[in-house]
């Protein structure tokens, strides 16, 4: 089974890329199974569930969604592997900009929007920083110049990935990237032992714990504080 | 091991490389005061707490400078577009039948209108041109760019991409105005005379426009044909995309013939999918889909363009009817057809 990790910013149209792709993948006869990771909500899994795929969620609830991925992924290889899936594909929501599920000789892929503003390939970090793959979404309602100035963006960000257009409503574009996501020659049979492309932030404070009271006296661990000067 | 970060010190790479300036910025680099050192000995004394705090990897920043080095070196060379030739070796309807032609050539210059049925495969026709196809896409064809397949590294290249797309439900989205946003795509674009360029794209998207409009317009205020005449113009001249793909140019607001005129005029091949006759007839060529597959291919006959004149006299009338609907005027028709 091959696994590919799949992140990007809410709404970015990774669910939809996805299920095109995975079109593609059913017509060649591949098993496809996906597993979407999220913080509070997602009703994801009934769109794949509509493929005939076999699918699972999983909400982080309080926890950083990455942070929750890694502590649960060896597991979901495990359920993959007992699927006999062919692919196992994860999406999950990259809500914390700090972090990325990306684990190393692990396909990762990047979902990001035309319209998400020029800015934002500087300020997702990691999620796009160390994708091998990035696919741009939602060319179909901006202009050239604008897709062609946010791919120079992307690639300053990350000049080694390489960038797909797919425009997840027609799904021009999913056929190539079901070519270039799957290799018929990685079998992943565990990740005992794998590694994180990015380290995630080095500690957690009281409120990751669960804390809620307000001030000092309450805040243990790594605790930084904001510089707000004198004027 | 490599010059860019053990030979050059900061200030050198900035000077002979301008663009390395955003790239440190894009990255949260805070190399300001620190340019005498070479990027090597910076991150060796930066200290941990930044590198943490801007989420750095210097190892992974500094193999991602040197590619992005050699990539925006590339955007330097291929600069200036070249004459380009699209091959197209059949493949395969849905039902399998072979294609029924040997290759259609097209070149740099040249106006193909597809038509087709919606769903005949007009799609997956442009998805294989933008993709070069090399047999390994669900219709089986083969294309060749000036005689050869791309070679895999080609085909994922963004600074040698193939297709510009332009479609009727494009919009501008960014907060900025004219003369802004074509200095931005200028800027990433690299181009060496800017202010002129900006200047001569402005001036035609004006001509192609039906009413006109300043550079310090916001892009998002254009009207619908002032929109679509930006769009054109800039693509036309900025963009490197030998080939640009239209989708449909709707009739109101913008001068359309003179649209395509600016289009070949920079050697661009033009693959226009739609189902007007005006704009079907500008073409040199006419590609048929049908079933999912190229039926036939149908060269634009000297009768078909004596009716041309006369859908564009036809057009024009209507425009104008248009024109006096909408400033309250009675409406004439004068009977010449
Ligand atoms: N116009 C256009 N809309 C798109 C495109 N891709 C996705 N969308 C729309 O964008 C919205 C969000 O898409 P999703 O696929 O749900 O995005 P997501 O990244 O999976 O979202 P979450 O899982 O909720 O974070 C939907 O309304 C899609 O129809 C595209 O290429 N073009
Ligand atoms: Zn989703
Ligand atoms: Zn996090």
């Amino acid at each position: 089974m091959d696994l590919i990790t799949v992140s990007g910013p809410p709404s970015s149209g990774k669910t939809s890329i996805l299920l095109r792709t995975i079109e593609h993948f059913k017509q060649r006869g591949l098993h496809v199974g996906v597993v979407k990771f999220d913080c509070l909500f997602t009703d994801d899994d009934v769109y794949f569930a509509k493929l005939d795929i076999p699918v699972k969620k999983g909400l982080s609830g309080s926890l950083c969604p990455d942070h929750y991925f890694v502590s649960n992924i060896e597991e979901v290889v495990e359920w993959g592997n007992n699927q006999n899936l062919d692919i196992l594909i994860t999406e999950s929501a990259g809500l914390c900009n700090r972090c990325s599920p990306y684990i190393k000789d692990i396909k990762a892929v990047c979902v990001i929007d035309n319209l998400s503003g020029i800015n934002t390939p500087k300020k997702i970090g990691p999620m796009l920083k160390s994708a091998d793959i990035v696919v741009i979404t939602k060319g179909d309602i901006v202009s050239q110049a604008e897709r062609e100035v946010f791919t120079m963006k992307v690639q300053s960000v990350n000049p080694k990935a390489i960038i797909m257009h797919v425009n997840g409503l027609s799904g021009q574009g999913a056929y190539e990237l079901s070519t270039l996501i799957y290799d018929k020659d990685k079998h992943v049979a565990t990740l005992e032992g794998e590694q994180l492309r990015y380290p995630m932030p080095s500690a957690l404070c009281s409120y990751c714990l669960g804390e809620t009271r307000i001030g000092k006296k309450h805040q243990v661990g790594n605790v930084r504080k904001i510089k707000l000067g004198d004027s | 091991m490599d010059k860019y970060t053990q030979e050059y010190t900061i200030s050198q790479l900035l000077t002979e490389y301008p663009f390395v300036k955003d790239f440190l910025e894009d990255h949260l680099i805070p190399y300001r005061g620190k340019e005498h050192l070479t990027l090597d000995a910076f991150f060796k004394y930066l200290d941990p707490n930044i590198i943490e705090e801007n989420a750095i990897n210097p190892d992974l920043f500094t193999k991602s400078l040197v590619e992005y080095i050699d990539l925006m070196k590339q955007y330097f060379v291929s600069n200036k577009p070249k004459q380009t030739s699209i091959t197209i070796y059949p493949g395969t309807h849905k039902d399998g039948r072979k294609e029924s032609f040997d290759s259609i050539h097209i070149k740099s210059g040249e106006i193909i209108a597809i038509v087709g049925p919606t769903g005949s495969g007009k799609s997956r026709l442009l998805a294989d041109i933008e993709w070069a196809a090399n047999d390994d896409t669900p219709t089986g064809r083969t294309v060749h760019i000036n005689g050869r397949a791309l070679e895999p590294h080609e085909r994922f290249s963004s600074s040698n991409k193939l297709v510009a797309q332009l479609s009727q439900n494009m919009n501008f989205v960014m907060d900025m105005t004219v003369e802004e946003f074509l200095d931005l795509h200028a800027t990433s674009r690299l181009v060496k005379d800017k202010e002129t360029i900006i200047q001569t794209i402005f001036n035609k998207a004006n001509t192609l426009a039906g009413e006109a409009f300043t550079k310090d317009t916001p892009i998002t205020e254009l009207s619908g044909g002032q929109s679509r005449a930006l769009m054109i113009a800039d693509t036309a001249i900025l963009s490197t995309s030998p080939i640009i793909l239209i989708d449909e140019i709707e009739n109101a607001g913008i001068d359309r013939k003179l649209a395509l005129d600016l289009l070949v005029s920079e050697d661009k091949i033009v693959l226009m999918s739609t189902h007007d006759p005006i704009l079907a007839l500008m073409g040199d060529k006419r590609i048929v889909i049908n079933n999912g597959g190229i039926d036939s291919i149908i060269n634009s006959s000297e009768e078909e363009r004596n009716i041309l004149g006369k859908l564009e006299a036809l057009d024009k009338t209507l425009m104008t009817l248009r024109q006096q609907l909408r400033y309250g005027k009675t409406i004439e028709l004068k009977e010449e057809y």
